[in-house]
């Protein structure tokens, strides 16, 4: 792609993005002390976290089969409150012999 | 309160993510370099914006010659969870996190270092967070370089059983919480019941997906803060009671 035209597009994106992240940020530099908010704040990061998990992750690999493997051995191993590498790999290891299974069969 | 402040301590905890970033961004390379950037333009968008759904969603628009309106609202819809996870990490960063710093902090504030960030009991200081960030980026770079040199050298199985690797991490945060404590579980249960709704649901499915995690996370989030609203500090003297 030319240069010019990609240093355009490089500069819009990655200012829209740092934006997004910056101004909130910046603006509120003060702590908060109204409980609802404080509450709401607490539970945010769960709740992020899981509505981009599920049901996403069940199309992150080649076969939705494997994926349902590796998310449950996932959550297993965060039961066994494994750390988040041990978690990680576990689940991609399920989702690699659940495949090898699966293709020779 | 306690403040974690060590770099030592943010680069170990930044670590994991970058493992975990490694195979996403090998993705975004290869994906880089068959829709026609060259490998340097593919490193610097890893390198300038830390998002991997942001950029997946660019590269089109970039390569098809796209508007830069088009570009922008893009990166605002997918993008914009990141304000309300700005503003949750705003009230998490110590005493020793001044204005300028808060700058630099905004450019990393991914999804994943957001999540350990807040993992943390304690507050976090700048020094730990430089830590946090520096290792993932470092991941994310290198794995978009791999990636867009070296795509086609991986087997098809190994690429797809990596594409699980972020989600077991997101898991291994929520899941030991939720264990421990019911109105968490109950309102993760709940935003993903939305999730679903919005995923599968007709003309609802039709939401682009930055929507739909706003959505989903605000209305769950503020449903129970409403229900049962509850504070760090409660949280940590019911696990410490329950021992």
């Amino acid at each position: 792609m030319d240069n010019t035209k990609f240093f355009i597009y490089l500069l819009v994106m990655a200012g829209v993005t740092y934006l997004v992240r910056m101004v909130p940020l910046v603006l509120v530099n003060k702590p908060i002390k109204n409980k609802y908010i404080l509450s709401f704040l607490y539970y945010v990061p769960y709740t992020v976290l899981s509505v981009m998990t599920v049901p996403a992750c069940f199309y992150a690999t080649n076969s939705y089969i494997s994926a349902i493997v590796g998310f449950v051995v996932a959550v297993v191993a965060a039961l066994f409150k494994r750390s988040l590498v041990q978690v990680a790999v576990f689940s991609c290891v399920a989702v690699f012999v659940v495949e090898m299974i699966m293709n020779s069969i | 309160m306690n403040e974690i402040n060590s770099f030592k301590k943010g680069i170990k905890a930044g670590f994991p993510i970058c493992v975990g970033y490694f195979p996403v961004s090998f993705a975004f390379g290869i994906f880089s370099v068959e829709n026609g950037l060259s490998v340097l333009q593919a490193v610097l968008i890893s390198l300038t914006n830390l998002t991997s759904a942001g950029q997946l969603a660019a590269v089109p628009i970039m390569v098809g010659g796209g508007t830069i309106i088009e570009l922008i609202l893009s990166q605002l819809v997918i993008n914009s969870r990141y304000s309300l996870m700005s503003v949750s990490l705003s009230q998490k960063l110590g005493k020793s996190v001044k204005m300028p710093h808060r700058f630099l902090i905004a450019f990393g504030n991914t999804d994943e270092i957001f999540a350990v960030a807040s993992s943390n009991k304690e507050k976090v200081g700048f020094k730990y967070m430089v830590g946090l960030i520096l290792t993932p980026v470092i991941g994310w770079v290198s794995g978009t370089l791999t990636g867009a040199i070296a795509g086609n050298i991986l087997p098809e199985i190994v690429i797809s059983a990596l594409g699980l690797a972020i989600y077991g991490m997101f898991i291994a945060i929520v899941v030991p919480v939720i264990k421990e404590e019911k109105w968490t579980a109950l309102c993760v249960a709940t935003s993903i019941v939305l999730s679903c709704i919005f995923y599968y649901a007709p003309v609802l499915k039709e939401v682009p997906t930055g929507f739909t995690v706003i959505i989903c996370a605000v209305v769950a989030s503020a449903l129970f803060a409403f229900i049962k609203p509850i504070t760090i500090e409660e949280i940590k003297e019911e696990v410490e009671n329950n021992g």
